[in-house]
């Protein structure tokens, strides 16, 4: 699977972790272009920062291990698990998530089709999908079938919606 | 409040009404509906669903709800986990109750087995394809009581006769079209009218249906695309802590040592919660949670069963599988005629235990107060759940208060109240609200899982081919026994035999039989599809099987056999044309086929694959022919179709369940692997118009898939796949 090649997977911290909890320090965060200050430990995933701490909860827990794609959002543009991305290894990166998505012109398009062609089912995965179709699009703005497997198989629906997110894809590019 | 959030869930007692939300929110939007002149105002809402129990004065029974601001909220008895029921079950309200569906918002339904039981399950349960089915004419008729208490309101207000008056749109006009009330405005004044019994009131024509047989687009797309929809996972409340849970690897183990010290110690980690069989760890965050959890280093006792695997629990099944089994059909005289037949065919099938792996991974927000409980979850059963929380905490069921959740994914697993129960045993010992998250690896080790199944099948062909011997002993765990034991007669499980026990061809001299095995240990449950996805493989691909004994076209064979059953014979006809039946395949791909009459639904598929030399295998196309009945809306079916093979799919490529020392070997989506989008195959349904009432779909293409796809590897390799899931292994060339 090609996938990893598109999906920045930061299993390591960067920076040298703090001895101790004293020296632990806030991150500060710029989310969908809203600055956030967290106090967690640097080894935190981005993840658990957004849903538990900020309370963003469009971006979903799958895996647990960039296996899925639920949780991926994008950071400088780049489609990334956030399931795996320490929250120390992220600097001043501007994050966005599926909240913020419909801002930029591939997101919306992306989005009307997702409508257009009735894709969803029981919806859980859609946000990683259209996350990962987003970085896709901006990157490839006409891909082929190869470049979408390539870019979204990574992205797990149980439901099987895979016919309709190709297809969206497609019309996507096309608007 | 995030007013563009009204799914927000906030604390008991303190909910927001619909009515508050929409003022606040300032999402009233205006509909000036008949070229302005009536002034009505409805309010669409941003977000089509919500779980907040919305009070308004007009509600003549459990499912209508508008209020004098003109909110028309349904209230839906099923859940939705995807298969589209909240806009089926919408459109069978709205068709009868003459509103848009762009005017409606829906509601997720409390426990109430008195106003939402599903008359096919007998209980507030979404499962076995039934919400249509069940709901067909319940929902009609509770719309129809809505628009004939809003037009009598209208005539008495007017003075008119109410058989003059016209209702559409949300809006009743009367004779001369001049007069125009909305329901809004109605609203007030139809609560005080008599409401009629539901079979009192007169249903539509099929014929001048507005909304049943056209695509609708789903109510719960638009906030499925943006993040606004939430799942029980979602769940926010003052003063939640998170908790992440370990459960005892064997199942049936108990905790023997916990470092509560060093789990204490990371930041942002509260509390260590033992019970017998798992431990939580509670916090500010899940990621705290899952570092306490791993720094508690817990020990295990693995109990009773830590020598149980996958081996053994096979062996078992091929050893009481020799001997007779609780009768599930038995016509003529089997044994005899297998006896005197030209040929006989014998044959063993195995299917493994699946997991349900739904994308939202089990979880329960759970707030224990002095006599009362909230649950915040996402449940196919909130009444079953509701019994079993008042017995595990003593309290009277009305003190426990579900609030369901839209689903990520159900398949089954959201049937089993264990998750909930699990939380609130946590729950007990934390103070304030806390929601427990299973992580992925806990989620597929302790599911509960479909049972593997092993089945003997034997069938005598006469000298032209034709069966005249069947027989078919299914052994494996009884899901019946343990959920519905009520059902359970005489060692018989219903639910084991479906599928198998009426199969839809002429079969004279026919014998079918179920074993109870119980595998220690290993919890078992209804998986998508449930006796059917593994029955329908079986048998159709020992029909296929007696087709080639009989050396006859599979297709033309079973059509032979279908021959007093109109409806089955005609999709297997409808799939076997679209697909192009009986054209050559070039060399290492083939065509299969199965046909079924199952969740009250006829069904064909036909599957086109290709084997590589490594044994691979490649779908590369699956049409099918469906009989469904009425459509309600018939682009949901389409992709029901798509999704419910694709699910089906999964599991006979790729799914297995294996028991190694009491545990389960599989952890996550890099050993229990999940089918994506670069192998899926183009999916086609083709759909045979009917009159009849509508079938089930939801699990019909997840049972229907399996045999077609194997039979179409066997057409390619001339192997037949008698144990899923398919090796390759067994397909390589021997070149």
């Amino acid at each position: 699977m090609l996938f990893h090649i598109f999906v920045r997977c930061q299993l390591q911290p960067f920076p040298p972790a703090p001895a101790t909890l004293e020296e632990a320090m806030a991150y500060n965060l710029k989310i969908n272009g809203t600055a956030h200050s967290v106090d967690v430990d640097d080894d935190t995933p981005l993840l658990w920062v957004i849903r538990d701490v900020l309370g963003m909860t469009g971006t979903k827990f799958g895996c647990g291990a960039a296996l899925c794609g639920a949780c991926t959002v994008h950071i400088d543009g780049v489609a990334t698990r956030s399931c795996v991305t320490t929250v120390d290894s992220i600097g001043d990166s501007a994050i966005t998530t599926i909240e913020a998505i419909g801002e930029t012109p591939q997101g919306a398009a992306l989005q009307k089709a997702w409508l257009d062609l009735e894709v969803v089912q029981c919806g859980y995965c859609q946000s990683g999908q259209l996350m990962s179709a987003a970085a896709l699009l901006t990157e490839t703005p006409k891909p082929t079938d190869e470049d979408i497997n390539s870019a979204m198989s990574g992205n797990v629906c149980r439901c099987g919606t895979y016919q309709r997110i190709r297809a969206a894809i497609k019309q996507a590019a096309e608007a | 409040m995030d007013t563009l959030n009204p799914n927000e869930p906030t604390t008991s007692g303190n909910n927001t009404s619909r009515r508050t939300f929409l003022k606040g929110g300032g999402l009233l939007l205006g509909f000036a509906l008949i070229g302005g002149t009536t002034g009505s105002v409805f309010a669409a809402s941003a977000a089509q669903v919500t779980e907040e129990e919305v009070k308004a004065p007009f509600a003549p029974n459990g499912f209508i709800r508008i209020d004098p601001e003109g909110t028309v909220t349904l209230v839906m008895p099923m859940v939705e986990m995807g298969q589209g029921t909240y806009t089926s079950l919408a459109m069978l309200l709205a068709e009868e109750l003459e509103v848009d569906l762009d005017q409606v918002q829906v509601q997720h339904a409390p426990p109430n087995d008195a106003l939402y039981a599903n008359s096919i399950l007998h209980i507030q349960s979404t499962g076995l394809s039934s919400s249509v089915r069940a709901f067909w004419t319940p929902l009609r008729q509770a719309g129809a009581v809505g628009r004939t208490l809003l037009i009598d309101a209208a005539a008495k207000e007017w003075g008119v006769e109410p058989a003059t008056c016209k209702a559409a749109h949300g809006v009743v006009t009367d004779a001369s079209g001049s007069k125009h009330l909305s329901y809004g405005e109605l609203a007030e004044a139809a609560s005080k009218l008599p409401v009629p019994a539901a079979d009192s009131v007169k249903l539509k024509d099929p014929k001048d249906f507005t909304l049943i047989g056209k695509p609708a687009k789903r109510l719960d797309a638009p906030m499925k695309v943006d993040g606004r929809a939430v799942y029980g996972i979602d769940t926010k409340l003052p003063g939640m802590k998170i908790a992440a849970i370990a459960i005892s690897p064997a199942f049936g183990g108990k905790v023997k040592a916990v470092d509560e010290k060093a789990a204490l110690a990371v930041k942002g980690v509260h509390q260590v919660v033992k019970i017998d069989e798992a431990v939580a760890v509670v916090a500010d965050h899940l990621g705290a949670a899952k570092k306490g959890l791993e720094a508690a280093a817990i020990e295990w006792d693995d109990g009773p069963h830590a020598t149980v695997n996958s081996a053994d629990i096979i062996k078992e099944l091929g050893e009481k599988s020799k001997q007779p089994g609780a009768v599930a059909r038995n016509e003529g005289d089997a044994e005899k005629a297998l006896g005197t037949a030209a040929q006989r065919i014998d044959a063993i099938y195995q299917v493994p235990f699946l997991a349900h792996a739904t994308m939202e991974p089990m979880n329960c927000t759970v707030h224990m107060q002095k006599d009362s409980c909230d649950i915040w979850v996402g449940t196919q059963v909130p009444t079953l759940t509701q019994m079993v929380i008042a017995s595990v905490t003593g309290f009277p069921k009305e003190a426990i208060r579900i609030h369901n959740h839209l689903l990520g994914g159900g398949f089954g697993r959201r049937l089993e109240p264990d998750g909930t129960v699990l939380a609130v045993k946590i729950a007990k010992q934390v103070d304030g609200p806390v929601k427990v998250v299973w992580s992925r690896e806990e989620d597929i080790q302790h599911d509960m899982y479909r049972p593997y199944y092993y089945d003997r099948l034997s069938a005598g062909l006469d000298a032209d081919g034709k069966p005249v011997a069947w027989t078919h002993r299914i052994a494996g765990s009884s899901i019946f026994a343990r959920y519905i034991p009520q059902a359970f007669v005489n060692g018989l499980d219903p639910d084991a035999v479906e599928g198998a026990a009426e199969p839809p061809y002429a079969l004279p001299n026919i014998h079918v039989d179920y074993v109870q095995v119980e595998p220690p240990g290993v919890p078992t449950a209804f998986w998508r599809g449930v006796g059917p996805t593994h029955n329908i493989f079986v048998v159709e691909s020992f029909i296929d099987e007696l087709a080639h004994a009989a050396k006859q076209d599979p297709v033309a064979y079973r059509k032979a056999l279908l021959a007093n059953n109109p409806r089955a014979l005609a999709v297997l006809t409808l799939a076997a044309e679209k697909a192009g039946w009986g054209a050559s395949m070039p060399a290492g791909q083939g065509r299969g086929v199965s046909v079924a009459f199952i969740f009250g639904s006829y069904v064909a598929q036909v599957a086109d694959v290709e084997v590589g030399a490594d044994g691979a295998v490649k779908v590369n196309r699956i049409v099918c022919g469906l009989d469904c009945g009425m459509s309600v809306n018939p682009d949901t079916i389409e992709a029901q179709i798509e999704g419910g093979s694709i699910f089906g799919l999964t599991a006979v490529l790729h799914g297995a369940i294996t028991i190694k020392d009491g545990r389960v070997e599989q952890s996550n989506f890099d050993n229990y692997l999940p089918m994506r989008i670069d192998e899926v195959p183009v999916i086609e349904t083709h759909l045979v118009k009917s009159p009849e009432a509508p079938g089930g779909i939801g699990e019909v293409p997840t049972s229907i898939v399996s045999a077609a796809v194997t039979n179409a590897i066997f057409a390619a390799t001339g192997k037949r796949i008698r144990t899923l899931p398919v090796d390759p292994e067994m397909l390589k060339s021997s070149t």
